[in-house]
């Protein structure tokens, strides 16, 4: 039991990491969209089970909520919509494919280069912030919703204009003129 | 290698905007390149909630839920964006939407 406890986080952690890398070179790299959507669906739920792991819990199924709900079944709509046979014909990649694969790698190792050096201090592994309102317990989702409309009240409206703003782009740009 | 700390997350958000950066410049199907950008703002919020964590801090997961936000309506917007020129020219291609390159 304590193995398990000792490992568990870690096993998880690359588990779940693992699957979101695959994921991700399988929408770069699959030819029907249909299918990277749903690589990319796969990437988003490992991704929120890391959140989890991270005791961000309401962002988590948030997570799966917005993009493995509402985003995706946006992207599946229109691959639907639009019809893509004739793409099978064409090239998979841009003519400067190989070059942005280098550029990749390249910008990959200088991001671990920066990164791996700088070695964080093990964090709390129970951070009473996240779960606390006022120094009772309440839960992550009690604590965000604290936070969110008592410090960030202005961004929130903001963003609800914003979105707003989206939709109605979204209707004027998918008209029939 | 047991534990798992803030830099674990760190190089596997970099890896996956790595590869969101790979799909936009080098592929020609637009819906794949509007979908590597959704894996760049992705792996932004697994930064956000690493370093959240790391500070024991609310505020990396509340700029999270603003970025999913700007991400919902980023898509679309994007895929009206396909829509539109789809219906113009048959194709979701990038490098045929040529049309303003004088």
């Amino acid at each position: 039991m304590e193995a398990v406890a000792a490992w568990g986080p870690a096993i998880l952690f690359y588990l779940f990491a693992a699957v979101a890398v695959a994921a991700a070179l399988a929408v770069v790299t699959l030819r029907n969209p249909m299918y990277g959507a749903i690589a990319l669906l796969t990437c988003f739920l490992s991704v929120a089970a890391l959140f989890f792991l991270r005791h961000a819990e309401f962002l988590g199924v948030v997570q799966i909520f917005v993009y493995g709900g509402g985003i995706m079944v946006l992207f599946l709509f229109v691959i639907m919509l639009v019809n893509l046979h004739r793409l099978h014909e064409s090239r998979l990649f841009a003519p400067h494919g190989a070059m942005a694969l280098v550029l990749a790698l390249v910008l990959v190792a200088l991001l671990v280069l920066i990164v791996y050096p700088l070695g964080f201090p093990q964090p709390d592994p129970a951070p009473a912030s996240f779960v606390a309102v006022d120094g009772t317990l309440a839960g992550n989702s009690q604590a965000v919703a604290w936070q969110l409309y008592r410090g960030y009240l202005l961004p929130f409206e903001i963003v609800s204009v914003f979105l707003l703003v989206a939709m109605i782009g979204a209707v004027v740009l998918g008209r029939r003129d | 290698m047991l534990e798992i700390t803030t830099t674990h997350y760190l190089i596997l958000s970099a890896i996956l905007f790595t590869i969101g950066i790979a799909g936009i410049v080098s592929r020609r199907n637009m819906i794949t390149v509007l979908m590597s950008i959704e894996l760049m703002l992705n792996s932004v919020n697994l930064n956000f909630i690493a370093f959240s964590y790391q500070l024991s801090d609310l505020g990396g997961q509340i700029f999270s839920i603003f970025t999913i936000a700007v991400a919902a309506g980023e898509a679309a917007v994007g895929l009206g964006i396909l829509v539109a020129m789809f219906r113009l020219q048959q194709s979701v291609e990038l490098d045929r939407s040529t049309e303003l390159s004088g």
